[in-house]
């Protein structure tokens, strides 16, 4: 079976993230990025479905700027065997909707024929929560969402998924899509060895147009702000007039 | 400049390496910091992960890498609150056996270092009575039948109990004032064979966690077949490895720098007093400025002396430069960082304190200050010689 993990490239999660001066959007110039933390998870449980035997080869791709690259390089590096670049934009501002990136993986998917896309549950820029299913819809697949636990097994791919309040499990005919959550497995850094035998792997670059994709946008951002900061505390004399207060004033008793 | 594809390899390292000292976390180090405890999960996970085979070529199962890596490696570690130190020898003092050992000694020792399976992470020069005069040195080595005859005495010899081998150099002729490099010679001393039969260990209650020891030789035996280089020639030896040691430790400073300054800008942002961030004065946020500028241009010089070296060409003036130059400024960042934290800097809880102290050790060890200073006068600008 072959699998593919679609990653993406983000402002790295530690960065302290700056809205631009005209609210456009987030300022991304000179920031560090790094991939997508949920499709780290994605990329290693193909690994580790790969280690053992249920998988034969791991394809990821990227669809962004040219300097996705490097964060195929650290799939690659992490133990996928190859990697697909689309190149959609040129700005590193540019993000591409969920719908035009699942268009685009769906032409991959025609042409690769993976038994298994493994994806984020969703990207820490703008959490759209979305390509996944929209993938599926547009494949005509299976899909498991938020997936904390994975099995595969005679073609039917079992999913514990995180839902409010408790866990369930679902079992879905293969092909299927299935996105990652935060405790389906701890990722694996790369070691030293495998980071410079992936500057040997197979890295194929395309673009939009290759598969017939328009990636024009069809949203636009009316206004990005910083949350709001927090506002001060009050100090309560005794218990008296906190359990007053929670009762009177927050209404919480 | 580097090239980019190397660039990116090089962030690629300092990204994993980030990762893996994730695992551990400052709590571990402040742990170990008390206990005066070896971090042996932490070497174990390194020397798996193959960062500590950087240095050694393919065909003896390492990566092969240049200097540049093993510098990201260890700068690496540094940034992220570890310390390098206790697992920075594994990566150079194979250099040794690399350079100058036989066909024999290198099949022997260089893939298994690589493995982790041997540990040669301690490198026996200075001795209490002559110091910085490393020729002067008193520890003999006399050949009887099939065996070196150790006598002598070393202090600050470090990781000698996280080691199975050691590279000694002692004297095997007597010192001749007008050649003073000549009659010296390197040696591997099996550290497992040699405790207890000849060789006597204690260890230093020292300022830093760097397990360092005074080791005491009585008619230690050591087989013929472990001189390194040439009977006499150990000088050379020892020489050939010290510009890398230093541009790899210079390398070290500079993480240690760039950690104060995460830690200390990021505390400046958020301690309020006096109603703002203690950021906002400028006698709190200059003194930390200054400090990124001076790791940052002794970053590059760190550059230029592994530029050189890996180019084989000589390096010396820039390795020691590169050493004196990032040592200074991890410690004026330390400094600026331990006032920026304020009474919290001497908490252990904050971890600033520790790498303060640990950083120190760079302005004495490997090479002090003075003697690098003496070098550049001497051998750059041509002064009269001091000694
Ligand atoms: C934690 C630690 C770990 C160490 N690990 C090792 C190790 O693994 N292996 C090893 O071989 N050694 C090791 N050392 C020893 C280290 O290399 C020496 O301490 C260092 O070279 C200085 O030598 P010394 O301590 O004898 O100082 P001294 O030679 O006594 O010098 C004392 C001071 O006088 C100055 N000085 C001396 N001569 C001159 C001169 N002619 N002109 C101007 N100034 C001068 C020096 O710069 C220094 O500041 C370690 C030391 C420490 C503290
Ligand atoms: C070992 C030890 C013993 C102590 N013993 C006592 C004791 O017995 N009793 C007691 O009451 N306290 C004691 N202290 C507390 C000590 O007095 C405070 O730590 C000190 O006054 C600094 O306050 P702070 O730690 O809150 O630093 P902060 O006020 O947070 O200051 C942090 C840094 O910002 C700088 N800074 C702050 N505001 C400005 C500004 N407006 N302009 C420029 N720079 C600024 C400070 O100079 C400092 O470098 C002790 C502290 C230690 C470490």
């Amino acid at each position: 079976m072959k699998v593919l993990v679609p990653v993406k490239r983000v402002i790295d999660y530690n960065v302290k993230v700056r809205v631009k001066a005209d609210g456009s959007g987030v300022d991304l110039a000179n920031v560090k990025m790094s991939m997508n933390p949920f499709d780290e998870i994605a990329v290693e449980q193909a690994i580790r479905l790969k280690e053992a035997g249920k998988a034969e080869e791991i394809v990821a791709v990227s669809i962004g700027v040219k300097q996705a690259q490097e964060t195929l390089r650290t799939a690659l590096a992490m133990g996928a065997d190859r990697a697909i670049l689309i190149v959609a934009a040129d700005d590193v501002n540019t993000d591409i909707e969920p719908l035009a990136v699942a268009k685009l993986l769906k032409a991959v998917a025609d042409e690769e024929q993976p038994g298994l896309i493994l994806c984020g549950k969703q990207a820490i820029d703008n959490d759209m929560n979305a390509t996944g299913q929209m993938l599926a819809a547009l494949l005509g697949w299976a899909q498991a969402t938020f997936t904390s636990e994975l099995e595969i097994e005679n073609g039917q791919a079992k999913a514990t998924r995180e839902v409010d309040g408790g866990l369930q499990v679902i079992s879905v005919k293969m092909p299927a899509v299935v996105s990652v959550d935060l405790r389906l497995n701890e990722p694996r850094y790369a070691s030293l060895p495998n980071i410079m035998k992936a500057k040997k792997k197979p890295l194929d670059e395309k673009t939009p147009a290759d598969y017939g994709v328009d990636v024009a946008p069809r949203l636009s951002v009316v206004s990005t702000s910083e949350p709001a900061t927090r506002k001060a505390g009050v100090k309560v004399a005794d218990v008296a007039e906190l359990v007053s207060k929670l009762k009177n004033e927050a209404g919480v008793l | 400049m580097t090239d980019p594809d190397r660039e990116a390899a090089l962030s690629e390292i300092r990204a994993a390496v980030a990762q893996l000292c994730a695992r551990y976390g400052e709590a571990y180090w402040r742990k170990l910091d008390s206990e005066q405890g070896y971090p042996t999960e932490f070497v174990a996970e390194m020397t798996e992960a193959g960062f500590l085979g950087a240095l050694i070529p393919e065909e003896y199962g390492g990566t092969g890498l240049g200097l540049l890596e093993a510098c990201a490696i260890l700068e690496e570690i540094s940034r992220r609150g570890a310390h390098a130190g206790a697992c920075h020898a594994q990566l150079y003092v194979m250099g040794v056996i690399l350079r100058h050992g036989s066909a024999a000694q290198k099949a022997e020792w260089l893939p298994k270092i690589a493995s982790g399976e041997i540990r040669l992470q301690s490198f026996g020069v200075t001795e209490p009575t002559t110091g910085t005069d490393t020729t002067a040195l008193k520890t003999t080595a006399r050949r009887e039948g099939e065996s070196w005859i150790v006598n002598g005495q070393k202090v600050w010899i470090s990781r000698v109990q996280h080691s199975d081998l050691m590279v000694l150099l002692a004297r095997t002729r007597p010192f001749d004032a007008k050649r003073k490099t000549e009659g010296l010679s390197a040696f591997l001393v099996d550290l497992r064979e040699a405790r207890g039969r000849g060789l006597e260990v204690r260890p230093i209650d020292a300022m830093i966690n760097h397990h360092a020891c005074e080791l005491f030789f009585d008619d230690l035996a050591i087989p013929a077949e472990n001189l390194i280089g040439e009977e006499g020639g150990g000088w050379p030896v020892i020489l050939t490895g010290m510009n890398a040691e230093r541009i790899l430790i210079a390398a070290e400073c500079v993480g240690d720098g760039r950690y104060f300054l995460d830690r200390a800008s990021a505390y400046a942002k958020e301690r309020v007093v006096f109603g703002r961030p203690i950021g906002a004065n400028q006698g709190v946020a200059f003194p930390l400025a200054r400090a990124h500028a001076d790791v940052e241009a002794a970053a590059l010089m760190v550059e230029r002396a592994a530029n050189l070296y890996e180019a084989g060409r000589p390096c010396g003036a820039e390795a020691n430069m590169a050493k004196l130059l990032a040592a200074e400024a991890s410690w004026k960042a330390g400094d600026a960082a331990m006032q920026t934290f304020g009474g919290f800097a001497f908490s252990k809880e904050y971890h600033v304190e520790r790498k303060f102290r640990e950083t120190r050790l760079y302005q004495i060890a490997p090479i002090s200050t003075n003697l690098i200073l003496s070098f550049l006068a001497e051998k750059v600008l041509g002064l009269p010689r001091s000694f």
